[in-house]
């Protein structure tokens, strides 16, 4: 990057530091930072959309709605671990490619599954085997996304659920008392409300969620973990201009400090976060800043 | 059956190396399926129990020492708790890992670490002490003012009024938030293998067994249902422990003060 980092074995240390950090490939690996910030930016909402939706239909008075909604929050809670992030990406994309399959290529006569393979049509594969590999990453990285947004979607809903439930009665009975509709009592009165008792449960989930981003490794997306694995291994001189030895413990360290750098910001907005939905509030903490105030 | 049973005699102790060497390759069985995750599950339930021992007496080391007035002994417990709290377990393990081959290079006395069985066991056990150390520490705050008070009043002090006061009853107003930890620990034991460390001779745990099953399919169908299985049958038996223990440390309190478990399994930490 800079002119003198043509002959790096001369270079003293600070200066060939400045030359190996700014490489091609380490610029990869800063790209997958914000890799897993986009990441946490489209999931986070997402997530709590259908934690959202979730939660009404758990809500719902319609009886099937209700145990739809229930099932999905038990169902994705129930499963431990990270054996749901393995196997529902390789079920979501097999599903995805058997629907595909079933429209596209109707005159296909042999067996989907034969033994031990999963075949589908050419035209069925997604992405198609032609697409550059922008496709195929983005591809992979939305899989992902929509993994992470299902699974936090059934935490978030229990979490909505349940404040939901926490807002006093008596603020309902009193909408109504002023002649509000269902719905209404639902927007106006519920929902405005509802989040200061979400936030406790909603901050926690997003603490979790954004421990869960190392995982996207596992799903095969070259994130931080991928890069810091492949950049940190022993390097010896005939492969590149940077020789090192084994430094994948510094590199596993940065994401370290990274991550609780993330974590400690997070805390701190979160918590302002919480002062500021308490404000007015019939609850203690909106007694105390009254008080306070006052 | 018969050869069911000859399964399980090649492949029910295969995560520890003992039994046939070869995995199987081809023609998969449903029986070798539950076998070898099963097999597999020998070492979930090994890290889970002697990291959830072992950190359950560093855990109560720490809340006492983040409860303390001394700046000196706060301070520490403060940063470890958020250390291991505020990052992912998954780059825990690497760094461990990584720092482990590390040392290997200093001192051959480090070699056993780099191995999963100690060297996980070690980050582990961190891990759920601290998380565990949050849990009674919050306990700690929240023991009622009467209780400390009456034991004051008795003469007690030190050693004897927290061994006989605040200690059960820290565990006891910790006990439902330390079994949901304890469920995550052993849901977080799964991690091992995809981190760093190697699964010696393809001595693994019940999802590196699931995932090479899967790998060789192309099925995730069966192994991970399996595998799901599995664990909800361990989780029962972590969760009817725990009550059992939940029902002793509140045998004195009338039935309906008494605290109720409420099972909120985690994904990850």
């Amino acid at each position: 990057m800079f002119s003198y980092c043509t002959e790096p074995d001369t270079l003293g240390t600070f200066r060939w530091f400045s030359c190996y950090l700014t490489t091609g490939v380490h610029f990869s690996f800063y790209w997958s930072f914000a890799k897993v910030l986009l990441l946490l930016a489209i999931t986070a909402p997402v997530a709590l959309a259908f934690g959202f939706l979730g939660a009404m239909a758990a809500r719902a008075r319609f009886a099937p709605l209700s145990w739809l909604g229930k099932a999905y929050i038990a169902i994705v809670r129930g499963v431990p671990d990270i054996a749901f992030f393995m196997f529902f990406v390789i079920a979501l994309d097999q599903l995805l490619e058997w629907g595909r399959h079933q429209i596209l290529c109707s005159d296909w006569d042999q067996a989907i599954w034969q033994g031990n393979d999963f075949i589908v049509c050419p035209q069925a594969k997604l992405p198609l085997s032609t697409a550059p590999q922008v496709v195929h990453e983005t591809y992979g990285f939305f899989i992902a996304v929509f993994t992470f947004a299902i699974v936090f979607g059934a935490f978030a809903a229990n979490v909505l659920f349940g404040a939901m439930r926490a807002v006093p009665r008596p603020q309902l009975e009193t909408a109504e008392a002023y002649g509000m509709s269902r719905r209404q009592t639902f927007w106006h009165i519920l929902v405005p409300q509802m989040w200061v008792y979400a936030l406790p449960g909603l901050s926690n989930l997003w603490m979790v969620l954004i421990k869960a981003t190392p995982l996207l490794f596992l799903l095969g997306i070259e994130d931080i973990v991928y890069w810091a694995r492949e950049l940190g291994g022993t390097k010896t001189a005939r492969f590149t201009d940077y020789p090192h030895g084994d430094w994948r413990m510094w590199y596993f360290l940065v994401l370290l400090v990274f991550y609780l750098g993330f974590t400690r910001v997070s805390e701190v907005v979160l918590e302002r976060m919480m002062v500021r939905l308490t404000h007015g509030q019939a609850t203690t903490g909106g007694e105390a800043q009254r008080k306070a105030a006052a | 059956m018969e050869s069911c049973l000859q399964t399980i005699q090649d492949y029910g102790l295969r995560s520890l190396g003992i039994g046939e060497r070869l995995l199987p390759r081809t023609d998969f069985t449903l029986c070798e399926h539950f076998t070898l995750i099963g097999s597999g599950m020998i070492w979930n339930i090994y890290f889970g129990i002697m990291a959830l021992v072992g950190g359950f007496f560093f855990a109560t080391a720490l809340a006492v020492a983040k409860a303390s007035r001394r700046r000196w002994t706060r301070k520490p417990a403060e940063w470890f708790i958020f250390v291991f709290r505020g990052s992912p377990l998954f780059i825990q393990f690497f760094f461990a890992y990584f720092l482990f081959l590390n040392l290997k290079g200093v001192s051959p006395l480090f070699d056993p670490f780099t191995a999963a069985w100690l060297g996980a066991l070690i980050v582990l056990f961190l891990n759920t002490a601290a998380y565990s150390g949050e849990i009674f520490y919050g306990a700690l705050r929240s023991i009622p003012k009467g209780d400390v008070e009456a034991a004051d009043a008795y003469g007690m002090t030190g050693w004897p009024r927290f061994r006989r006061i605040v200690w059960p009853t820290m565990l006891r107003l910790a006990w439902p938030a330390y079994t949901n930890e304890a469920i995550f620990l052993f849901h977080a034991t799964t991690l091992v293998f995809f981190s760093g460390f190697p699964a010696w001779q393809q001595r693994g745990d019940a999802l590196y067994y699931a995932s090479y099953f899967a790998d060789k399919t192309f099925n995730p169908f069966i192994p991970y249902p399996i595998l799901a299985m599995y664990f909800i049958v361990f989780t029962l038996v972590i969760v009817s422990v725990f009550g059992l223990i939940n029902r002793r440390l509140n045998r004195h309190l009338p039935s309906e003060r008494r605290a109720r478990m409420r099972i909120r399994p985690n994904l990850l930490r």
